[in-house]
């Protein structure tokens, strides 16, 4: 039992393709990797919706003034 | 892979683009450093992020559909249907795009377009910051890096496209497709984000706004120049036979080729990559006094300047089309910042846009009557046909899709951050954090002392 199909590599190499995993199974994994994909854009929008928002709230003219003349 | 020559051949090239792209990440590595130079002390954690995390955001989705748009665009919408043949190989769930040990290919050309995917969105970063947001600035980067750049790559910048066929388009080393399309983008982002607060005074003047880190800054371009000699090897093919090419070369003496599968050598762009690297510095440090930072920047816009071309001018062309289009850029930058007041904190829509779009146009001039490709049927080069892919690479799929998507952002409020984020800075969440885990490591630390 292999999950890439081949348990050896005694083949000729002429006739060996893809040799991944979950072979016929592409499109459910590029499906979950669309998802994870968009959902990062989600969860990451959200978190910095609520952190500037925070942000806005805190504001302090001395902590701004401070951060300016850093530069 | 049988026969010797035919797997030397095969190993050689997908070595040669393996190398390519460990080269052309310098590109990102030195955009990185010259934003974070170019932030203020404030923002330089959020500026830093906002570039890095275009690689995985460009790189999933070039991989899920920014690939298959370069093999099913050529021809579409104008000039046929998609072309779902030649994409098929390359859907995100073709076995080609995977671990396949009879295809040594795909991946590393994949990788090698895809790193100027991630050079395209990172040419938008650094003109927006400080001031964008990071999510909306995410969505312009998929935008550019995996559907803009991409669609007009398979315009304009593969064997088959519809610009190459009907209107003789070349630009060999992608004054257009890469540099002149990103910097329309930046500019019609701009165009609707605004200035960082500060940038003009009340009657308009522009205020300038120095990098908190000049040699950082020179770090970056220089690091941006040598990554740039692996974007040069990485459009080329680097051997191939008259047979295997197909067209109407005749003989049997193998070359290197452009994109379009024209012959040129790699000691040809190495000549006029020099030479324009040369005559842009040399032009900016002229027409900008020997300001650092424009005579850096202006190195790297001459080679912009001269890469449509560069496969087949002589060196001194390069060079004079390098100065020259430096002076365009230059002049253009502070004639757009003063009369639509737009704040392009790293010089981006010049070195890039401007640039670019003068290399396009001046090739059609010098290589008027030249063949885009080696096969029948196509259109030569032309200036009208130079002109008009130009504007297609710098407004239409550059300016006009930013507007709209950055005037639709804008509307939703999700474009900007607000006033008291930009004033504080935005690094504000980095610098508690920071801040909290300092003084606590600093308590505990003293109070062993005491023990």
């Amino acid at each position: 039992m292999s999950t890439i199909e081949y348990s050896s590599w005694a083949v000729d190499l002429a006739e060996v393709g893809p040799v991944y995993p979950l072979q016929g199974w592409e499109v459910l994994m590029v499906i979950l990797g669309v998802v994870f994909w968009l959902g990062w854009h989600v969860i990451q929008h959200r978190r910095e919706t609520k952190e500037l928002q925070q942000q806005v709230k805190d504001y302090s003219k001395q902590s701004a003034s401070h951060n300016i003349e850093q530069y | 892979m049988d026969g010797n020559l035919n797997a030397i051949t095969t190993i050689f090239t997908e070595f040669y683009y393996w190398v390519t792209v460990v080269i052309m990440f310098l590109i990102h590595v030195g955009f990185c450093l010259y934003e974070v130079a170019a932030s203020r002390r404030r923002n330089y954690m959020h500026t830093l992020m906002k570039n890095i995390m275009i690689i995985p955001l460009v790189t999933v989705t070039f991989f899920f559909f920014g690939w298959w748009i370069y093999w099913a665009f050529p021809d579409f919408p104008l000039f046929g249907g998609l072309n779902l043949e030649a994409g098929a190989a390359n859907t995100p769930w073709s076995e080609n795009m995977s671990t396949h040990l009879g295809d040594r290919i795909t991946g590393v050309f994949w990788a090698a377009f895809l790193l100027f995917s991630w050079t395209a969105a990172s040419i938008v970063s650094g003109s927006v910051i400080e001031r964008i947001r990071s999510s909306a600035f995410w969505v312009h980067a998929v935008l550019i890096g995996s559907v803009f750049w991409i669609i007009d790559a398979a315009w304009g910048w593969h064997a088959e496209g519809w610009m190459v066929k009907y209107l003789g388009y070349h630009d060999a080393y992608a004054s257009g497709v890469i540099h002149a399309i990103a910097g329309g983008y930046a500019l019609g982002i701009l165009t609707v984000l605004g200035p960082r607060l500060g940038k003009f005074a009340a009657d308009g003047t522009p205020r300038d706004i120095p990098p908190h880190n000049p040699w950082l800054v020179a770090i970056g371009l220089f690091l941006i120049y040598t990554g740039f000699w692996g974007f040069y090897a990485a459009c080329n093919v680097p051997i191939i036979s008259p047979e295997a090419i197909g067209g109407l070369i005749t003989g049997d003496t193998w070359t290197a080729t452009n994109i379009y599968l024209g012959p040129t050598t790699l000691s040809a762009i190495t000549f006029n990559f020099l030479m324009a690297l040369s005559g842009g510095l040399m032009a900016a440090y002229i027409v900008s006094n020997g300001d650092p930072f424009w005579t850096f920047s202006g190195g790297l816009a001459g080679i912009i300047a001269a890469s449509a071309g560069n496969d087949l001018y002589h060196p001194v062309q390069a060079m004079l089309v390098a100065a020259a289009g430096v002076w365009v850029a230059y002049k253009m930058h502070f004639w757009v910042e003063r009369k639509f007041k737009i704040d392009d904190a790293v010089g981006a829509v010049a070195v890039h846009g401007y640039s670019g779009f003068f290399g396009v146009v001046i090739a059609g001039f010098l290589l008027w009557g030249a063949p885009s490709s080696p096969f029948e049927g196509f259109a030569t080069i032309n200036p009208f046909g130079q002109f008009l892919g130009a504007v297609i690479m710098f407004f239409v799929l550059g300016f006009i899709p930013a507007v709209v998507v950055a005037k639709i952002q804008a509307a939703m409020g999700v474009l900007r951050v607000p006033v008291e984020a930009e004033l504080e800075g935005l690094d504000f969440e980095a610098r508690i954090k920071y801040e909290q885990a300092v003084n606590e490591i600093t308590a505990v630390n003293k109070s062993m002392l005491e023990k």
